[in-house]
């Protein structure tokens, strides 16, 4: 299988800012998503990385500065942009697992019956719960409720597939186990992918670009390159995870300094 | 594997020990109206009641009457439900229908609907129409409370999920908000059930004493009229049993959908 192309710019954010409720959450955010490749946005819990994918998919809008997809500013909500959420209750609790897939691609690509079926059964097929299709959503594991999620994200055929801390909730094996398979998923689809995660190792084994945030009002600190560390065997991931704590993570000594600036 | 009961009761099956049970009463029962030599204008026996029951199922007056209630009670369950789930749909969408059903509620719902009879009957006179707006009003509350509570309740991830699809207006509202919110709703139309039975059956016996005619309230109150106790024990032994068969039918919904989608144990 050939690995898919990274190309040009998919989705730049120039300059987001984004506030609600009189909090500013970001504070002029620059980044660049490139077609199909997968992009990661990394920083401590509560700094404003969630609000940032959040504006992506369109559901807040920045109160500065600009997101564009393809140059076109972000609007609302739509299947373009699918998103995978933390929470385990993200498929419809009243569908089974295969009608939450065909019932998106009724409603979101006009698509129906057999054909509808067909492609919901391949979706589940990728994901690797296609034996659960039948059944409904409280019966899963967290694990296959999160691959389910994925299928129905994916079968929209998006142009960026956005997922939020999408392991997060769940146990360190299954997470590794996730981990491998959304690599698999991705080299199939080639889909383009913006991942939140607060965790570094998640983050460098994921990502070919690690965008780091600070605490809030959140920036966006450095965007780490980390294309080349795809194995956790190798010195490169270290390096990279090392260099990424450092950017995370303030020594004791340097707290302490801006602790008593503030005071 | 199943831990070994002690208690010789709880050995017997539920159905069985619920027979026993009733049957204990009914023999008690019995065994009072034989031996206490009370008057049988006042206390009919179980046997008298079940004999009169078998007559009025077997002429056609209970049935009759049973249907002209749940008839009545129907139409206006249906029609209080579908304004409960209309205002319910409408605070979703706008505050201001959010204030609206605030209000309406604050000051309609601790109306009991039979006190509005009176006015019901100046409005629509001695007819089944009166008894159809009072049940209507008993029922629009519990509905509408109920959904409301359960749509506001979905959570903000279903929510999102819903809007990343494109879902909106009457679509979002039948395809998530309603399912998503089934066991608040079904609660509503349980209570709503309730009050509309409550209301049609005071209704009737109102409207017996008016001289008017038809269901199951009107026939108790005939049955007083002619010092029929038996008959005043079989109307409501057929109330009971047809709460208890609604209560059947709820359970049967419930496993069907919120159970089967594991949002009810």
């Amino acid at each position: 299988m050939t690995e898919p192309v990274i190309g040009e710019p998919l989705v730049v954010g120039s300059g987001v800012a984004i506030e609600y409720d009189g909090f500013r959450a970001v504070d002029s955010a620059d980044f660049v998503v490139r077609r199909g490749e997968k992009f990661v946005l990394i920083g401590p819990s509560g700094c404003g990385k969630t609000t940032l994918l959040k504006a992506i998919a369109g559901f807040l809008h920045p109160t500065a500065g600009s997101i564009r997809l393809d140059g076109v500013p972000i609007g609302e909500p739509g299947p373009d942009r699918t998103v995978v959420f933390q929470d385990f209750d993200q498929l419809f609790a009243w569908r089974t697992v295969l009608d939450n897939v065909v019932y998106a691609l009724g409603v979101a690509k006009e698509m129906r019956g057999e054909a509808a079926r067909e492609r919901a059964r391949a979706m589940l097929r990728l994901v690797g719960i296609e034996a659960a299709g039948d059944k409904y959503p409280h019966q899963l594991s967290g694990g296959m409720k999160q691959r389910g999620a994925i299928a129905r994200a994916l079968a929209l055929e998006p142009r960026i597939l956005l997922m939020d801390e999408p392991f997060g909730a769940l146990d360190a094996i299954t997470r590794s186990q996730l981990q491998l398979d959304l690599n698999a998923i991705w080299r199939e689809t080639g889909v383009t992918i913006v991942l939140v995660t607060h965790s570094i190792q998640e983050a460098v084994f994921l990502g070919h670009h690690v965008a780091v945030m600070s605490t809030t009002p959140a920036r966006i600190v450095e965007t780490v390159d980390t294309s080349a560390a795809q194995d956790m065997d190798t010195p490169e991931f270290l390096r990279l995870s090392h260099h990424l704590r450092s950017l995370l993570i303030t020594p004791d000594s340097a707290r302490h300094s801006v602790q008593t600036a503030v005071e | 594997m199943r831990a070994r009961v002690r208690d010789p009761w709880l050995r017997l099956p539920a159905p069985l020990r619920y027979a026993i049970v009733i049957l204990a009463l009914l023999a008690i029962w019995q065994a009072y109206v034989s031996f206490s030599h009370v008057s049988a204008l006042l206390v009919g026996s179980p046997l008298d009641v079940a004999n009169q029951l078998w007559t009025d199922v077997a002429n056609g007056k209970i049935p009759a009457a049973t249907l002209h209630t749940l008839h009545t009670l129907l139409t206006g369950l249906l029609i209080g439900a579908l304004i409960g789930f209309a205002l319910a749909s409408l605070a979703v969408f706008s505050s201001v229908g959010r204030d609206l059903l605030a209000v309406l509620t604050a000051v309609l719902n601790p109306l009991p609907a039979i006190a509005i009879l009176p006015l019901a009957i100046i409005w629509f006179g001695l007819s089944d129409r009166s008894i159809i707006f009072i049940v209507t009003l008993a029922t629009i509350w519990p509905v509408a409370i109920n959904t409301d509570t359960g749509f506001r309740t979905i959570s903000a991830t279903t929510q999102m999920v819903a809007r990343n699809l494109g879902l909106r207006g009457p679509r979002l509202v039948v395809d998530v908000l309603l399912p998503a919110a089934m066991p608040y709703i079904l609660t509503g139309l349980k209570t709503a059930w309730a009050f509309g039975w409550r209301t049609v059956v005071a209704a009737e016996l109102v409207f017996g004493v008016a001289g008017s005619q038809g269901g199951l309230g009107w026939y108790i109150n005939t049955a007083r009229y002619y010092l029929q106790t038996p008959q005043i024990f079989a109307g409501l032994v057929v109330i009971s049993i047809l709460g208890i068969l609604v209560e059947g039918l709820f359970s049967a919904v419930e496993s069907r959908t919120v159970v089967r989608w594991g949002m009810k144990r």
